[in-house]
Order: structure tokens, then sequence, then C-alpha cells
């Protein structure tokens, strides 16, 4: 669904802007997000120190970044981009970059340093996985469970999904071969760096089949964020996968008894691509908005609204607490010492070459 | 004049030959009447014609190898790919001074993806090689065979030479191909193995269960259409809201709605528990499965069969069924022999509306149908939104619409056309 969300301001484009330096640039700035609470961080963290900075900006949101890729891809053909600056996960914005759509960014020209001087690239890191990427948080997928589900004993590793004797029950799934046949082949035994070199070699995807067929007629598939918190809270199935924020506002929001587990978490990326080709005017506001959005105090706000981490390494030690509850946010942090022990990060180059030939033998496993 | 005998044209009142006069007449009311539907007609051809054309040429479209490496499509020609040898240096050169201009324009990772759909894996190919291709010095750094064979070892795999040789043309049948669960092999066209075959088994599922959820719509709106047109016109006016109100509630509020019944913990297990006739172990189920989607899509798309089938059963008096019982007839023989072919055009209309809607959808099924009872519209949708790969969802697209078609023929032959009604 599109939600068109218009901010800001007539009254705000009665008072003249003095600065000379936004002359250049557009007075209007389309923004696309995901909606919900994760675009209500932003406005919050960003959009509105900033808004506050630029009286006269006008900043529109639009919540299509699920359909990002194919909505750019029409744009571009049709010779119309209306968007400024999408916010994609990374596999995306990789897959931008590689169509042409999206800007090269030179990251530590256009972005903001550390506090310290570090340059942007490097306080960034390995995170930068895409020339046109601009990482704001570092998200997981990751499991819950329900507390009053799994007996005495609470899961403590990934493999306990593929353990129907000690917990029995349903468990939802992402609908997509992505992180399921990582895990599945990494609870059949295959050390975690060997990952992709097995599921690349012969019969390395039917293997990793063979061990999620064991709970096949246990798994609920989901396709939306959204089902896994609210299958838990029906008490529908024992464990799901999900976005490990959904977890935490439906643990620490909603107060369901749900509990995390954090081992083989699936590490992920999201951030700002720059559409391709924007005229001169726009593009400005986007940098200027860009800089401004990705900085290292911006980033660390924006945790106090939502349970993921900033993508700064700088950034880490200025998360505080919770905007409305006063909870301390580190510890529900995917990045947090005593949560990321035994993490996975998905190759995204391999999947992006791989993913539609996995992907028709996923599908043809699961009408099976 | 009236007494003249002469043979000639028969005249209109002005003198020009009746026949012109009347044809152009009848030209200016078609003209007109052309008109008329000018705008519609220009509508329909911009916003529905031309694009679905548009989308539907992408299936066989194949531009994109031949525009961004047009030296190696040439110098690949005569490459026998049977050999089992990688091709000559000259093919390598091409590919290298090819890749050089397309990396300065952006275009090699384009090209890569569209390949990587045949040959996992050329797509990093391509991606890798674009980065060091800006700097080759076609004159003086050969030979380009080595150099590439350095870059990566996917350039030392004849499979990768074969795509390419392969999808030169601007014209390709891999996609529609790929739609039928095929590939261009070394011998033209053949089968893909088994665990990559799911598109001929879903439109067979697509195909089936949209029959199935118009036969349950037969089923149950029936009864609920006969009784609308026989009540008084005040009553099943108030009924007949009843079946609207759910037809303009928004369709994911109803779908998330079967999703609270029929889910396991859900409100028909809780009470099939509750009176006992299932145990609280063994609760059914009835979602995220082929029967989710039909008993969804039914509620779904009845009022698409109601609305038909009540306004032919309005137009039908109720002396005919008084007479035949008068002459001797059982009720059974009164429903059989004289109401219910009268109904027939309605049933017709209501069919088509709802088989044609049923295999288009795709929300209904991606939400409670679970892995078995999704349709070919979600691997569609998929294409042209997850994986890009539009010329498969195009070819997709088009089975389905070429489906439809003969469907629709051969529904003409059976039922007839003129047969059907909607009020």
């Amino acid at each position: 669904m599109k939600v068109m969300k218009t901010l800001a301001a007539t009254t705000a484009l009665t008072v003249s802007a003095g600065a000379v330096s936004a002359q250049d640039m557009s007075n209007e700035l389309v923004l696309v997000s995901w909606g919900g609470a994760y675009q209500d961080s932003q406005q919050k963290a960003y959009v509105e120190p900033y808004l506050a900075m630029n009286p006269g900006l006008t900043v529109t949101w639009d919540s299509s970044s699920a359909e990002a890729v194919a909505k750019l891809r029409a744009m571009e053909e049709a010779g119309n981009v209306t968007w400024d600056l999408v916010d994609a996960v990374a596999s995306d914005s990789m897959r931008l970059c590689d169509e042409g759509l999206a800007e090269e960014l030179n990251h530590d020209e256009m972005l903001a340093a550390a506090p310290d001087g570090t340059s942007a690239s490097d306080d960034f890191g390995d995170l930068l996985v895409s020339d046109c990427f601009v990482p704001q948080i570092v998200y997981s997928t990751t499991f819950g469970y329900r507390n009053d589900m799994v007996g005495d004993t609470a899961p403590t590793s990934v493999c306990d999904i593929f353990d129907t004797t000690k917990y029995p029950g349903k468990r939802s799934l992402q609908k997509r071969p992505i992180d399921n046949v990582e895990w599945a082949l990494y609870c059949d035994g295959v050390a975690k760096d060997e990952l992709y070199d097995v599921l690349g070699s012969d019969g390395g995807m039917e293997r990793a089949l063979a061990k999620l067929d064991t709970i096949k007629d246990d798994v609920v598939w989901w396709t939306a964020g959204a089902e896994t918190p609210q299958l838990l809270a029906d008490g529908e199935v024992v464990f799901g996968s999900t976005f490990n924020g959904r977890l935490f506002s439906a643990i620490a929001e909603q107060n369901q008894p749900i509990g995390m587990l954090w081992d083989m978490q699936s590490f992920d990326l999201d951030g700002w691509i720059l559409p391709a080709g924007l005229p001169a005017d726009r593009r400005a506001r986007a940098l200027d908005f860009l800089k401004f959005a990705t900085d290292t105090q911006r980033l660390a706000d924006q945790a106090a609204y939502i349970s993921y981490g900033p993508a700064r390494a700088s950034s880490a030690p200025l998360v505080g607490k919770h905007a409305e509850l006063g909870i301390d946010m580190a510890p529900h942090m995917p990045t947090d010492p005593a949560n990321a022990g035994n993490i996975h990060v998905y190759d995204y180059e391999w999947w992006a070459d791989n993913r539609d030939d996995l992907n028709a033998k996923f599908e043809a496993w699961l009408a099976k | 004049m009236s007494d003249t005998t002469d043979t000639g044209p028969v005249l209109a009142a002005d003198g020009t030959p009746l026949k012109r006069s009347l044809a152009r007449a009848l030209r200016r009311q078609k003209m007109r009447a052309l008109m008329l539907i000018a705008p519609l007609l220009i509508f329909i051809l911009v916003s529905f014609i031309l694009p679905v054309g548009d989308m539907l040429y992408r299936s066989v479209k194949n531009d994109i190898v031949a525009d961004t490496l047009p030296r190696t499509v040439v110098a690949i020609q005569d490459w026998d790919a049977n050999s089992g040898e990688l091709p000559d240096e000259p093919v390598f050169a091409a590919m290298a001074a090819d890749l050089k201009d397309a990396a300065s324009a952006k275009t090699h990772t384009k090209v890569g993806t569209r390949l990587n759909y045949e040959n996992p894996g050329i797509a990093s190919a391509f991606r890798k090689a674009g980065r060091k291709a800006k700097k080759f010095d076609i004159e003086n750094d050969g030979p380009w065979k080595e150099q590439l064979l350095d870059l990566n070892k996917a350039w030392g795999d004849v499979e990768v030479w074969r795509t390419i040789q392969t999808y030169s043309p601007r014209v390709t049948q891999g996609y529609f191909l790929n739609a039928v669960d095929m590939k261009v092999g070394p011998d033209g066209a053949e089968a893909r193995p088994e665990s990559e075959q799911i598109y001929m088994n879903l439109l067979k599922r697509t195909l089936w269960m949209s029959m199935l959820i118009t036969f349950s719509c037969i089923v149950l709106a029936y009864p609920v259409a006969w009784i609308l047109a026989n009540l008084p016109m005040r009553v099943s006016n108030l009924l007949m809201i009843l079946v609207l109100l759910p037809f303009w509630t928004s369709l994911l509020v109803r779908t998330s709605a079967w999703k609270i019944l029929l889910q396991q913990q859900g409100v028909i297990n809780d009470l099939l528990v509750w009176i006992g006739v299932v145990a609280d172990e063994n609760r059914l189920v009835i979602i995220n499965n082929q029967f989710g989607t039909i008993i969804a899509m039914t509620h779904i798309l009845l009022p698409f069969m109601i609305l038909p089938m009540y306004s032919v059963m309005q137009t039908i008096p109720p002396t005919y069924l008084r007479a035949a019982k008068s002459l001797g007839a059982t009720d059974w023989t009164a429903f059989w022999r004289v109401y219910f072919p009268q109904t027939v055009p309605g049933i017709g209309a209501g069919s088509i509306l709802v088989f044609i809607l049923a295999i288009g959808y795709y929300i209904t099924p991606a939400l409670v149908g679970g892995t078995k009872g999704t349709f070919i519209s979600n691997q569609i949708a998929y294409h042209i939104s997850t994986s890009l790969n539009w010329g498969l969802a195009a070819a997709l697209g088009a089975i389905l619409l070429a489906v439809v078609l003969v469907l629709y023929w051969a529904y003409d032959k059976i039922v007839g056309i003129d047969n059907v009604k909607l009020g």
C-alpha cells in the first residue's frame, strides 16, 4: 500500500529562508521507506531535526521500499524518476547499482566524518557493501519463541528449530531460500565458513532442502515481517523467524510472552541509495540531507525509536534509552556483544548470482 | 420527373445518384458514431492495449546482448560451442573491447544480469570484469584470453561462452522455454531437471483450483440468488446489502479475517474443540493449504456469481413453474426441466466472471495458500517485483492470457457466448 504523507508546512513556507547555500537546492524532498515503526524512527531521528534547520523544505514520504527496485526501473524507463532518496536493503541496493539505477557515491567526500575525524568509509567499514549504498542500520533476521510453549528448557541454538521431538509444534520461516538454507546446512554439520562452498557445489542445495524436509510439515511460511509476531502472539507457532525489531516491539511494547533466540542471527543492512540521473537541484538537496541523516549522532538517535543497530562504529557508544519506554536499548541491539556471539552474514554477491536458480529449486521443493 | 422512363441511376432530391447520397449519409453516421466512441477507444488503446502489448513483447525481446556486446556477438558467431574448446583470441579481444565500452557506459552489469538468468554466476563475472575494464588498453595489453582468465575463472568456462552465443540474437525464445520448464541445451530445447520444474505444475494447479472455486461459487450462489429473486422486493433489497457489504470491504481485510477464522488456534477450531467434535491435539489444518485458498477465494468471489444469477432469475416469471406443476410435473421435474434451463445464462455469466478473476488472483493465495495453495500469478508477481526478470514474467503472463483465450473459445463452443446474460 502506498501511503503518501506530506509533512510540513504551509506555515514554514511563509518563513523566508536565510541560508544562501540552500538556494541551489530543491525545496522538495521525496523519501522512500518501509512505512510503519521504521519510517517513524527515521522521521523523528533525521527528518524533524533537518526540517527545523531548513524551514521552507517539504518532505514527502512514499512507503514503497518493498517494491523499490521494480518501481525505480519502471520510473527510469518512463524517464520520470520522482524519488530523491530511497531506503533499500543491501541486496536491493546492489541490484540497483548493477542496473545503473542508483548513483555511485564517493563516501568520504559526500558523507560526514566521525566526530573523532575517522573518515566515513572507515567508520562504516565492511558495511559499505556496494558503491551506491549508504548503510543506516544493521538488523537481523532471527528467531523468537513462546516462553510458555518450550517447556523447561528454552532453546539456545538455531538447530533447535530442526528438533521436533524436543520442541514439537509449528515454526514459521520466511518463504525464500536465503537464510533458511544456510541454517539448514549449518545444522546439518557444515562449518560456517564453508556454507557457500557447499551450497554452490553439486547437491549442496539438495542437501539443504533434505534437512528442511525434516521439518517441512511443521513450517508455516511467511512473506510479511508482521506475520511471525502475530503467529507467536496467537500461539499458532512455537518459534518463528522475523526481523529483530518486530520481535522487540512484540516483547517490549506489547508484553507478549516471547523470548529471543539470537544464535546464528542473520545480519542484514538497510540504507539509502540515490537514484541515478536526478536534476542538479534535487540531487544537491538529497546529498545535503544524506550527509546530515547519516552522521554519527543521527544514526545513534534512531536507535532510541527502534531496536536496530546503527551502521557507524562511532554511533554505538551513543546509543541510549528508548524514547518512550525508557529502557536501555543496547541489550536489544543485534550488534550487542551478548547477542552477537554467533552470527551469520549472508554472502550478497553469491546470492545475487544464484538467487534465481536456487529460488526455482526452492519453489519446486515447496510445491512437492 | 416521375414519368421519365430512362434507366439511369435513381437520383436523390438534389440530383446526386441515390446510392452515393445514401453512402454519404451512412458514412457521416458512422463517423459520428466513431467520434462518440473515440475517447474510449483512444483511452483503451493508450492505457491498455499498447502497454500490454509492450509488456508481452518483452517476453521475446533480447536487444541488450547485441547492443552491449556488439563486437563479441559478431566474433563469436562462427565458434562451435560443441567443440569443447574455448573461443579464439579474437573473441576474447572483442569481449575486452566491449567490456571497456560497457563499463564506461555502466551497462556491463545489466547484460550480466540478463545472462545470469540463463547461467547463474555470469553476473559476477561481468561485475568483476567491469571494475578493471575501464583501464583496459585494447591495443597493447593482449593477449586478452590470458588477461580475462586471470581476472575470473568464469571466462574459462565453455558454458559461459555458449550462453553468450545462444543469447546473442535480438529475439529469444529463452523466456518462453523457461516459462514451460525448459531451456536451450546443446541440442536445442530440452526439459529442465525435475528439481527446477515449477511453472507447468503451477499453471495446472491454478486452472484446477480456479475451476473448483468457480464450481463451489455456483453451488453456494444458486440458492442464495433464488431466494433473493423470489422474496418480496423490500426484503430482498435488505438481503442484497448482506451480499454487497463484503463486496465493498477491502480484499486484504477479508483475507486477513479468514486467517483469524481458519488458523489452528482460530475461531473455527476453537469452536469445534469446545463442542467436542475435534480433540485439542488434533486441530484441523484448514489454512496455508489449498483448502484455505479455496474457502477464502470462494467467499471473496461469491458476489460475482450471485449478482448475474440474481438478475437472470428475476426475469423468469413464477407462472412458468406453476404452469408446469399444474400440468402434472413433480417439484424436481418442474425445477430441472423448466426453471433451471432458464437460469443457465446467469450461471454462464457468473462462471466466466469468477473463473477469469480467479486465475489472476495473487494476494489471497499468497496470504492463505501456504506452499500448495499458491497460483502462477504469485510467480509473475515475484518476477516483476523481486527478481526483476520481466521477460520471464511477460512470458508467463502471455501463456496465461493464451490459456484464458483458449478456454474462452472452448466455453463459447460448449455453452455458447450468446447464452450468457448479465440481466
